[in-house]
């Protein structure tokens, strides 16, 4: 049965949505969602562990053999991000009937089940594939998926931010698919693998040069790397809670690993790296975004909203990270992968049980909130803690393996942007804290303030508890994320 | 030079007017006409590089059921483009000419056109799939073989994504979605029946539908032999069914093809197509090794392995596209 778990993983998520639309049940459908994420992650932790002992997994789907169909392979790396991403779509299966009761029209529950199963069907395919078209293919399936997840906000607002994100994300998916009919023409070949032995042929060709720069430029529209993150915000701030915990988890990281995948993977660390000047780049871009997303989350008055911009900024250490090339720094960006996707996730659930108790999620709207939620509030303590990057918290983890990498590559500015944004950090962060705990609550308000429905709380505490464990017994993971690292590298043993 | 060259070359001169017509045309009716017409041209250029099946997808998808779909939302909203201040475009207008450049920089190092040696064709996928898909799949037309079995899980992909944009209209346009204050009272232009004196409309299309939908069946099960397939297939015969509803009233078409039932096909299709690979995994094949399916005769087991998913795939496109039309036009009418 192992030998099929790499298909299985994202072939039942892909059966689940139709299940979902035929049976037309809101609960019928969430158990499909509920038993097909639960698979998904226990295949990736089985498909995780078999990588850890025996090397990657090879699948050839309808038996073709690679480069003539279309072939899965796991390894260390994406077995990190498919364990990542199932994992949040458990959380969000937990989290979602109780809060998705609560923002969305219940004649759309099934179609918004099937949804998130295609979402997570395309995520997965993007991690799983050995194929780069296959990459094209699913990148849609995640992408419309999302637009509709989002444009189901409750206010009218998330049309817009929708749209926008349908505009941007059709262009990114665009570029990508330019990159890579370019980088066929030139070598006639789709199979990542069989890509990456010609290739390097071919270093210099401005063809190849144009693809790398289509396939970036289009996988940074996806993973919102400042500029290119417009449509983030306020595509994160208006999704329905549930929507937003799961995206805010893994869109933007599957898009970083899949530009990971194309840079190491297919192009070569020697072009992308090496005879293109993409680490300056990269570099810039990052320091950017890190310093950028947090200020202009200083500024924001609404939970979510400061939380989707710390978002951008967050993304920005990933990027320094991978922008280094070198051992060190792709271990930290993964660590950050992670650490980010789980604090972030937990956030965004904890801004979901905000809204469903006070109604909305404006900064003011949280006065009083340590006294009439405390349990909230320690969770939005924690989980802030986490993005400034305190010791003992998973954001410190990953902060601390960053900063050792850009201490090996000389990087000193970019050090000290680092610190800087994690004092911006404690800004956002100390606002939220400061309003929830000193502020008198309004006198009026905290009549009525419906409880948290336990489900939710269990999700939330799930995602915080994680991030907290990794923070404190660190070990395991930043074996994984060296492991993920070196298979990149191709220097895994 | 011989004289394709020179349709070529008109070919793309047609295409470039088209697209500088569709960017400065600020009639929104005029635009989707003259993206219908793009799409015709680019079919009639895919003709010319023998690539026919591409060409009949964008001829059926791009020329036919875009334009139907541009109309349908043309008739629930305005028909005219709001200015933009220039100043606001100037920045898409770089982008634009910045990725125009960067496509013109990377054609200078690209294999020149129809050569015998570029990368492509000296690949061994190709000699693979020129030279033994006969014996290994026994389908004459090679764009199947590739498409529904080679390259079949990315068929599977392409079906699930026609699948996710119909559950996406589904969920956003469907029934009990509270009426938005900004909307603009719709025309009801496109789904009412054409008035009685247009006799020879509707004798016409009554003609036309039978042949249509045969068409549409023939292009379904013709695909192994010639181009065609599901995805060409699904959308000719929705056009078929679309084209009644047009000149018969939306009422007469959901009277022939329920609602109802679209909803079940949309995702009985994918089921279909998912199903042959569960039920590949259950023989003890890999996913979607129609091998399988026939323990003696494996060239047997692709040919029914093809022709069940390529009946996933219309069955899925065909209820889609009528369902992404019965949306955009249920709109219009009923309130």
């Amino acid at each position: 049965m192992i030998a099929h778990l790499p298909i299985l993983q994202v072939a039942l998520p892909l059966l689940a949505a139709p299940l979902c639309v035929l049976l037309r049940s809101a609960r019928a459908a969430w158990w499909i969602y509920l038993l097909a994420s639960v698979a998904a992650f226990g295949s990736a932790l089985l498909l995780a562990s078999s990588v850890a002992t025996h090397g990657p997994l090879h699948y050839a789907v309808g038996n073709w053999a690679p480069p003539f169909g279309i072939a899965y392979v796991i390894d260390a790396a994406n077995a990190f991000v498919l364990v990542l991403v199932s994992g949040i779509a458990v959380a969000t299966a937990i989290y979602a009937p109780r809060s998705i009761a609560a923002e969305i029209d219940p004649q759309r529950v099934y179609l918004y089940y099937a949804c998130l199963c295609l979402c997570l069907t395309g995520l997965l395919g993007i991690v799983a594939t050995g194929d780069a078209f296959n990459v094209f293919v699913f990148l849609e399936i995640s992408s419309l998926s999302s637009y509709a997840l989002i444009a189901l906000g409750k206010r009218r607002q998330a049309l817009l931010a929708a749209f926008r994100y349908l505009v941007m994300g059709t262009l990114g998916g665009t570029f990508v698919l330019i990159g890579i009919g370019l980088a066929y023409a030139v070598t006639g070949t789709l199979n990542m693998a069989d890509l990456a032995q010609r290739l390097p042929a071919l270093y210099g060709n401005r063809t190849l040069t144009a693809a790398v720069g289509f396939v970036s430029v289009g996988l940074a529209i996806k993973a919102a790397v400042f500029p290119l993150h417009a449509w983030l915000p306020s595509a994160y701030a208006e999704a329905p809670s549930a929507a937003g915990v799961f995206l805010s988890a893994t869109g933007t990281k599957v898009a970083i690993y899949a530009f990971l995948r194309f840079a190491f993977g297919i192009f070569g660390a020697g072009l992308v790296f090496g005879h293109l000047p993409m680490s300056a780049l990269i570099l810039i871009v990052g320091t950017a975004a890190m310093l950028a997303g947090a200020a202009i989350a200083c500024y924001q008055d609404d939970l979510k909203r400061i939380l989707a911009w710390s978002s951008v900024g967050q993304i920005g250490y990933i990027v320094v990270g991978l922008g280094l090339a070198s051992q060190q720094g792709l271990s930290a960006a993964f660590l950050h992968i992670s650490a980010h996707a789980l604090i972030k996730g937990g956030l965004f659930a904890t801004a979901g049980i905000v809204a469903l108790r006070l109604g909305t999620t404006r900064i003011d709207a949280l006065a009083g909130l340590a006294r009439s939620a405390p349990a909230v509030f320690v969770a939005l303590l924690l989980g802030g803690l986490g993005l400034i990057g305190v010791p003992l918290t998973a954001g410190f983890v990953s902060k601390w393996a960053l900063v050792m990498a850009l201490i090996e590559a000389d990087q000193w500015a970019v050090i000290a942007a680092v610190l800087l944004s994690s004092l911006l950090a404690l800004v956002y962060v100390g606002r939220i804290i400061e309003v929830a705990w000193f502020r008198e609550p309004p006198l009026l308000a905290d009549t009525a303030q419906p409880s948290t429905p336990a489900p939710m709380a269990l999700a939330m505490w799930g995602l915080v508890g994680v991030s907290l464990v990794a923070g404190v017994y660190a070990a395991p993971l930043s074996r994984a994320a060296t492991a993920a690292a070196a298979a990149l590298l191709g220097t895994a043993p | 030079m011989n004289g394709f060259v020179w349709i070529d070359i008109v070919l793309f001169t047609i295409l470039a007017a088209t697209a500088v017509g569709l960017a400065r045309t600020r009639q929104l009716f005029a635009a989707a006409m003259l993206s219908g017409l793009f799409s015709l041209t680019s079919a009639c250029i895919f003709v010319l590089q023998d690539a026919v099946d591409v060409a009949f997808t964008e001829a059926a998808v791009g020329a036919g059921m875009t334009t139907v779909l541009f109309l349908g939302t043309l008739a629930l909203t305005r028909s005219r483009e709001k200015v933009t201040p220039p100043r606001r475009s100037i920045p898409a207008a770089l982008i634009a000419i910045f990725t125009g450049g960067v496509l013109i920089y990377a054609s200078t190092d690209m294999p020149p056109f129809a050569a015998a040696d570029t990368p492509v064709q000296q690949h061994p996928l190709t000699q693979r799939f020129l030279d033994d898909s006969m014996t290994e799949i026994g389908v004459p037309n090679v764009v199947t073989s590739v498409l529904a079995s080679y390259r079949g899980y990315d068929t599977l992909g392409e079906t699930v994504v026609v699948f996710t944009a119909a559950i996406a209209v589904l969920m956003l346009l469907g029934r009990g979605r509270p009426a938005t204050s900004a909307e603009p009272k719709p025309r009801e232009a496109l789904p009412q029946p054409i008035q009685h004196d247009q006799r020879v409309l509707r004798v016409v299309s009554k003609l036309m539908l039978p042949f249509i939908l045969l068409f549409a069946l023939y292009v379904q099960f013709h695909g192994d032999y010639g181009p065609g397939g599901g995805f060409q297939a699904g959308v000719i015969f929705a056009s078929g069914l679309i084209l009644y509803a047009l000149v018969f009233g939306l009422d007469a078409a959901r009277a022939a093809v329920s609602p109802a039932a679209l909803r079940r096909m949309v995702p009985l299709g994918v089921l279909i197509y998912a199903g042959v690979g569960f039920a590949t995994l259950l023989l003890g094949g890999a996913f979607l090794d129609y091998n399988v399916l026939d323990a003696h005769d494996p060239a047997h087991g692709q040919h029914l392995g093809i022709l069940l998913v390529e009946l996933g795939v219309g069955i899925t496109v065909t209820a889609a596209m009528l369902m992404l039309f019965y949306s955009f036009a249920a709109r219009g009418v009923g309130r």
